[in-house]
């Protein structure tokens, strides 16, 4: 399944490497990414394919593991949401 | 691909502006569950629940770790109870039913109810009068009775009934502020695939199960008429509608991943703005925002009409089908905005019962003094199911004469059913009114002015 990671947090050194790294260990595809500075936070939307679906939850907790140590917010939701409310 | 505005604006709308789905509500057939001898029914309605709804709270739950919106609460919808009711105890059949609801962890079941807007059949006034018990020794069970219809007219004799009943349910409860009465709701019109409680039943015209599923977002409404302070009305209706499809796509998305994994066909999206008391949640916030300083004031009426339709226009588009009650809620107590109203004095009943002309559904949860007679609340019955029998819609009254508290005092529910100052209700009489009995006939549907 297609998935929206979105990251929030005070920008720092190492935050790009730790979640693609995450992802590469579970064998997430990264399909885009688009991140920028906003007010000095840290903000970065990654599109991702999660090979299994049952490998969502598995890769869901890791990353909300690793928001928790980095202190960042980190999300992740099925593409499905974004574009059933902003496409017709 | 990514539009980096757009799933920012999503994630504001959930965190900032409470944007939620407010339940999936599976209505589940029990008429499958009337054969047989009598003393097994109880066994056999709590048998089909659990059966069919064993697996609605973990799916819900997975939707909302998928989809990373919250689904607030999942809920039970049956059979009006009054059906199965023939030689059977009414009470006992409630407790099966609440037993089930717990077994399968819903925090609301919804279905014990009767429809007898034409007359009663003696389950229907067995059960009927078997409501405050039900309600008093039960915990997540939910009750409604239908007493008019823009087709049959309003049963009289029920409306006075329900009078008593209510009373009986505040006094059974009387340790609660009469908590029962929040469980409690006298219907016209009322409609078979409503998903909201406490008026949720599955209806006979459906089939043996369904799932239907309640948008809310009054937060999400009011940051975006925020955003056009001043301008016309023309560009008001257009922010909501536009708003109002968002909301309503999220929950189509949901009932058709809730149905699709469950095995049980989708029935409808209930497009409805449901208040919470928590602050941001609030439909009349919406209305102040329109330029209105204290909901209850003049032009109140209008800001609520403008609105209602509005979120309909906005979300029939993005479902494949709208059903349910679809519009705005006005419950008091389970909306800050309406609280605050309601305590400053500017929202009374008599505006309330105008507003619900142009609303969803009707007098929704208020409290009144719990000296209140019972033929009191029968004509405030009557009156709002007229209202619903002449203009087609559905009404309502959810209303708690709460025990040895008047005008001043105030009653605490807790959790999504707030709070609510004790609003005043004319104390001139209605007695000889409601001792008529009868029937009030159908309307005629021409000459409509």
């Amino acid at each position: 399944m297609k998935a929206v990671i979105t990251v929030l947090g005070k920008d720092r050194t190492g935050i790009i490497a730790s979640v693609s790294n995450l992802l590469y260990q579970h064998g997430v595809n990264i399909l885009d990414i688009t991140q920028t500075i906003l007010s000095d936070m840290f903000t970065m939307i990654m599109l991702v394919e999660i090979g299994q679906d049952s490998e969502y939850n598995v890769v869901r907790d890791a990353l909300l593991t690793l928001a928790g140590e980095m202190n960042l917010e980190i999300r992740v939701q099925r593409s499905d949401i974004f574009d059933a409310m902003h496409r017709i | 691909m990514l539009n980096a505005s757009e799933i920012l604006q999503t994630l504001r709308m959930i965190d900032q502006n409470k944007l939620d789905v407010r339940t999936i509500t599976m209505g589940i057939s029990l008429l499958e569950c009337v054969p047989g001898p009598v003393e097994g029914l109880y066994d056999r309605v709590y048998d089909r629940i659990v059966r069919q709804a064993e697996q609605l709270v973990p799916t819900g739950e997975q939707i909302e770790r998928e989809f990373g919106i919250p689904i607030v609460n999942k809920r039970i919808s049956v059979t009006p109870a009054a059906l199965l009711c023939a030689g059977a105890d009414p009470v006992r059949l409630g407790r099966a039913l609440d037993r089930a609801a717990k077994a399968v962890g819903v925090n609301f079941l919804g279905g014990f109810s009767a429809l007898v807007h034409k007359a009663m059949t003696r389950a229907d006034e067995a059960l009927i009068r078997a409501i405050p018990e039900t309600l008093a020794t039960t915990d997540v069970v939910c009750s409604s009775v239908n007493v008019g219809t823009t087709k049959a007219g309003i049963n009289m004799d029920a409306v006075r009934l329900m009078g008593e009943v209510i009373k009986e349910a505040a006094a059974r409860t009387a340790d609660q502020d009469g908590f029962a009465c929040a469980k409690l709701v006298v219907f016209a019109n009322a409609v078979e695939d409503n998903p909201f409680m406490a008026g949720a039943f599955h209806g006979v015209g459906e089939g043996d199960a369904a799932i239907n599923v309640g948008v809310s977002g009054p937060g999400v409404v009011k940051a975006a008429l925020e955003e056009c302070r001043g301008e016309p009305f023309d560009v008001v209706a257009e922010t909501i509608k536009r708003t109002a499809f968002k909301i309503t796509r999220v929950g189509q998305l949901v009932a058709q991943e809730a149905s699709r994994r469950l095995g049980v066909p989708f029935g409808i999206v209930d497009l409805s703005l449901a208040p919470t008391p928590t602050m941001g949640d609030s439909v009349a916030h919406i209305l102040e925002e329109m330029g209105l300083e204290v909901t209850g004031t003049h032009g109140t009426t209008a800001a609520l009409a403008l609105l209602n339709d509005a979120v309909k226009k906005g979300g029939v588009m993005a479902s494949s089908h709208v059903g349910g009650l679809s519009g705005a809620f006005i419950p008091v107590s389970e909306d800050i905005g309406m609280i605050q109203a309601a305590n400053r004095g500017t929202l009374t009943l008599d505006k309330l019962e105008a507003m619900t002309c142009v609303c969803s559904v009707g007098l929704d949860m208020i409290a009144i003094p719990g000296d209140t007679p019972a033929e009191t609340i029968s004509a405030i019955i009557a009156d709002e199911a007229a209202i619903g029998m002449i203009n087609q819609k559905t009404t309502a009254v959810r209303i708690i004469p709460a025990p040895g508290k008047t005008v001043g005092d105030s009653v605490v529910f807790g959790g999504l059913l707030g709070e609510a100052p004790i609003i005043p209700v004319h104390r001139e009489s209605s007695r000889d009114f409601i001792a008529r009995g009868g029937r009030i006939p159908a309307p005629i549907h021409s000459l409509r002015n």
